[in-house]
């Protein structure tokens, strides 16, 4: 009966103060997303993603730096390393466990940056224009005109290789996207009748943009950043896997399957087993993102 | 004489999160060789009957009917094969914003002619000569520098008259005109409706004409079936229209300011919900 | 005294070759607790006008000047305390992600009043909606309430001139009704000018005392109510608009 009466006042059209308001319109917008099943098993995986980096120490069975060289390249299945040993008789499910550490570290890195910087400059250039958008533009424009990875690499090796300056390197690389989004999204709102009209109350460019631009565009970018981190973990690992990122012995994704790359051909479970890892949380991102589309989208909301 | 269309007892329903909602709520009516008019504000499920006629409504909408009968022939039993040579052939439809309803790339004359020779078999040149003699039928001057034009270099109403022109080629039995000219200024308005009417009695169509507007309706049509929250209120002839005895249509008409009779307020419809229950009136003849 | 006063007024858009003349000339003038109507036909450029007054189309000359005081380029701040607008399609004129509280409460605050609540509370009450209205989103309003939420918006910071645009035309008459006794109410209760564009002549022959009819940018007539209910238009254009309008 206490459910059934929560469940009325969530999904009342009457809400009676601005916090029952703010939870209503959240508990309907859940309501949409758990509709979508594909949507709710990419939550379910990054959820357990959370879960096991968090309590990695519990979870694994081994040290994952610990090497064994006695049992190094041990198959899947031998006792009491169920996804086998590495190079260095390294447990594999320990450091993929482990690894989750890494690749939550790095997507939440570049998910705090890229799009932030992105927001910001598409949505100044967008509403400002003129010679502003020119410059801002165009600078976007140089940094979407190199391949994404060859830049990465070229701030790489100019700041040194480690995981921080990957992440650093792979967002200033990620978030063109972002700005030509905002600065689109801008451009359509700025001339809206609802921007005009809190123009007449007298309103400023920085308060228009923060509270009155950025909510419309937050959503479609938080879209895209989902549907994005997937291309952002092959990436990282991408430089993993030419030694650039993360560096021995952290047990990274990419820098795992960079050294089982060696023994492909007669041990092939050593670079499988983190490329399964990795294609798993980049399906996860891309089905979340799917979801969210459906629930955040504006015009569908109506 | 038997009627052109014939609908009897149509629903159309949308299932949401919230549960069905009737858009339509079992509304039955004729149509002759006459100007039918259907009105209703917004929400009265009067746009929803026009599609429902063609099929045109998409899922998660459902269209259910005992018959929608063309001549005799159920369009419900039809596959959706069939009801595609239906659509624009025997039953053509007019949209409110000729913007959305014409193809922006492409020039006035070849999407004139293009539907001409879907409909006939003609040779281009053939199909040139029959698509000025359409844009001429809409009193559009100057027809041959309107076929080189794009949609975006048309008026408003020069868009709309196209659109009529192009619905008409295939020589349809019916049309529905779904608000038809309320995006156009009243001027316009008139001239719209006056081509429309010629091509009608001329050709001997059935014209289903989808307003909100009260006053248009009276003057333009044959009959009006009135809906309110998807049924039928009140049927009448167009004429009669401002001596209505329902209500719901009286409160429409003495909501509107008239310009022979100030008034210092105006008055306001006030709901009955018994309207939405009572059952739909039949607008058969 | 004359709220409103406008001289010699031409706006435009683009420049050079793509130059637009939206209005040409226009010159009228709107007494204190006046309502005023400007009619034409879409591009006749009625809503640029107003658009000219407030500061949103950029380039015009000419003078404006509201209450006495001549409108300068960049407007000051307490300019809008005068003048409001409401906009014609409500379904536009609101912030899909902002409550009507927010929308009010924002409006409120920059307009620097402190007993925001209490102002919110009575806005709402002034345009008919109520409490249960305070905190529902536009998705959650019909047309009308959202055209009652948009005139409270512009009754906030308590002008004395209102600009509508259109305010019904996104409508149902049934809803047209309840928006046009609204807004007479409003005007007597707070005394206010009006300066209303329309389409429809029958709307502003119930609304307006005067009106200017509006052709290509130029004003061709300015006449008063009973002479527009008397069909007696002196101008051509005037004529003929009014005999398709009956």
């Amino acid at each position: 009966m206490a459910e059934q009466t929560l469940r009325a006042w969530l999904l009342t059209d009457t809400p009676t103060s601005r916090r029952h308001a703010k939870l209503s319109a959240l508990y309907q917008g859940w309501l949409a997303f758990r509709a979508n099943t594909m949507a709710m098993i990419g939550l379910g995986i990054l959820l357990s993603l959370v879960l096991i980096a968090a309590a990695a120490p519990l979870l694994a069975p081994h040290d994952p730096f610990v090497q064994n060289l006695g049992n190094r390249l041990a198959p899947l299945g031998s006792e009491g390393h169920i996804l086998g040993t590495d190079s260095l008789g390294r447990d594999i499910l320990s450091r993929l466990i482990y690894g989750a550490r890494i690749t939550l570290y790095i997507v939440a890195l570049v998910a705090m940056i890229a799009p932030i910087v992105g927001l910001l400059v598409g949505t100044v250039s967008g509403y400002i224009g003129g010679w502003v958008d020119i410059v801002l533009m165009r600078i976007t424009d140089i940094f979407l005109a190199f391949p994404r990875l060859v830049l990465a690499l070229a701030f790489v090796a100019a700041l040194g290789a480690g995981i921080e300056n990957a992440v650093i390197a792979i967002s200033l690389t990620a978030w063109p996207p972002y700005a030509r989004i905002a600065r689109a999204e801008t451009l359509t709102i700025r001339s809206s009748d609802y921007i005009s009209a809190i123009k007449l109350q007298g309103a400023g460019g920085l308060r228009i943009i923060t509270k009155h631009i950025w909510p419309l565009c937050v959503s479609s970018l938080i879209v895209r950043v989902t549907l994005d981190m997937a291309g952002i973990i092959l990436a990282a690992a991408g430089l993993g896997f030419l030694g650039l990122g993360a560096q021995p012995p952290s047990p990274e994704w990419g820098a795992m399957i960079s050294e089982g790359r060696r023994f492909i051909l007669d041990h092939w479970w050593v670079a499988t087993m983190p490329g399964l890892a990795i294609f798993t949380v980049s399906l996860a991102f891309n089905l979340l993102g799917d979801g969210l589309r459906d629930v955040l989208d504006p015009k569908a909301g109506e | 004489m038997d009627p052109l269309l014939d609908v009897e007892d149509l629903w159309v329903r949308f299932s949401t999160r919230q549960g069905v909602f009737d858009a339509v709520r079992g509304v039955s009516f004729t149509l002759g060789r006459e100007r039918l008019g259907i009105v209703g504000e917004s929400g009265s499920g009067k746009s929803m009957t026009g599609r429902a006629i063609l099929r045109l409504i998409r899922p998660p909408g459902i269209v259910e009917a005992d018959h929608i009968k063309l001549d005799g022939v159920d369009l419900l039993q039809k596959s959706e094969k069939s009801m595609r040579d239906v659509r624009g052939e025997r039953i053509s439809m007019v949209m409110q914003d000729p913007k959305f309803s014409l193809n922006p790339v492409m020039t006035i004359g070849d999407q004139i002619i293009e539907s001409y020779r879907l409909h006939n078999k003609a040779t281009k040149s053939e199909a040139w000569v029959k698509a000025l003699e359409m844009l001429e039928a809409v009193s559009i001057r100057n027809p041959e520098r309107v076929m080189r034009a794009y949609p975006h270099e048309m008026s408003g109403g020069m868009g709309q008259r196209i659109m009529i022109a192009m619905m008409l080629i295939p020589n349809p039995e019916i049309l529905i005109a779904d608000e038809p000219t309320s995006a156009l200024d009243v001027s316009v308005q008139r001239q719209v409706l006056d081509i429309m009417d010629k091509l009608v009695q001329e050709r001997g169509m059935g014209l289903i004409f989808i307003s909100h507007d009260l006053n248009l309706v009276a003057d333009f049509c044959d009959r009006v079936l009135i809906m309110y929250a998807g049924r039928i209120v009140e049927v009448c002839d167009a004429n009669k229209l401002h001596e209505a005895q329902h209500p719901y249509t009286r409160g429409l008409l003495n909501s509107l300011p008239r310009l022979d009779t100030p008034r210092d307020r105006l008055d306001v419809l006030k709901r009955d919900p018994a309207w939405s229950e009572a059952p739909s009136v039949s607008g058969r003849l | 005294m004359k709220m409103l006063e406008i001289n010699g007024l031409n706006v435009w858009f683009g420049s050079g070759r793509d130059r637009v003349d939206a209005v040409r000339n226009a010159a009228f003038e709107v007494g204190a607790g006046e309502s005023f109507g400007l009619v034409g036909e879409s591009g006749s450029g009625k809503s640029t006008i107003l658009r000219a007054i407030t500061g949103l189309a950029p380039s015009w000359s000419g003078t404006i000047a509201v209450a006495g005081r001549q409108i300068e380029i960049r407007r000051p701040k307490d300019f809008y305390k005068q003048v409001q607008m409401v906009f014609q399609d409500p379904y536009a004129s609101l912030h899909p992600r902002h409550s009507v509280d927010a929308v009010l409460g924002e409006t409120l605050q920059l307009h620097g009043f402190k007993d925001i609540d209490a102002r919110v509370v009575r806005l709402l009450d002034d345009v008919g909606l109520g409490q249960k209205f305070r905190f529902r989103y536009p998705h959650q309003l019909s047309g009308g309430q959202r055209q009652r939420v948009a005139i409270a918006r512009a009754l906030a910071p308590e002008p004395e001139l209102l600009l509508l645009d259109e305010p019904t035309s996104a409508l149902d008459v049934s809803v047209q009704a309840e928006i046009l006794n609204l807004l007479a109410d409003l005007r007597q209760e707070h005394g206010l000018t009006y300066l209303m564009v329309s389409h429809d002549l029958s709307v502003v022959g119930h609304m307006c005392d005067r009106l200017a009819v509006m052709k290509d940018g130029e004003i061709v007539e300015i006449m008063d109510v009973v002479a527009l209910r008397a069909m007696k238009a002196t101008h051509p254009y005037s004529q003929h608009l009014l005999q398709a309008s009956v």
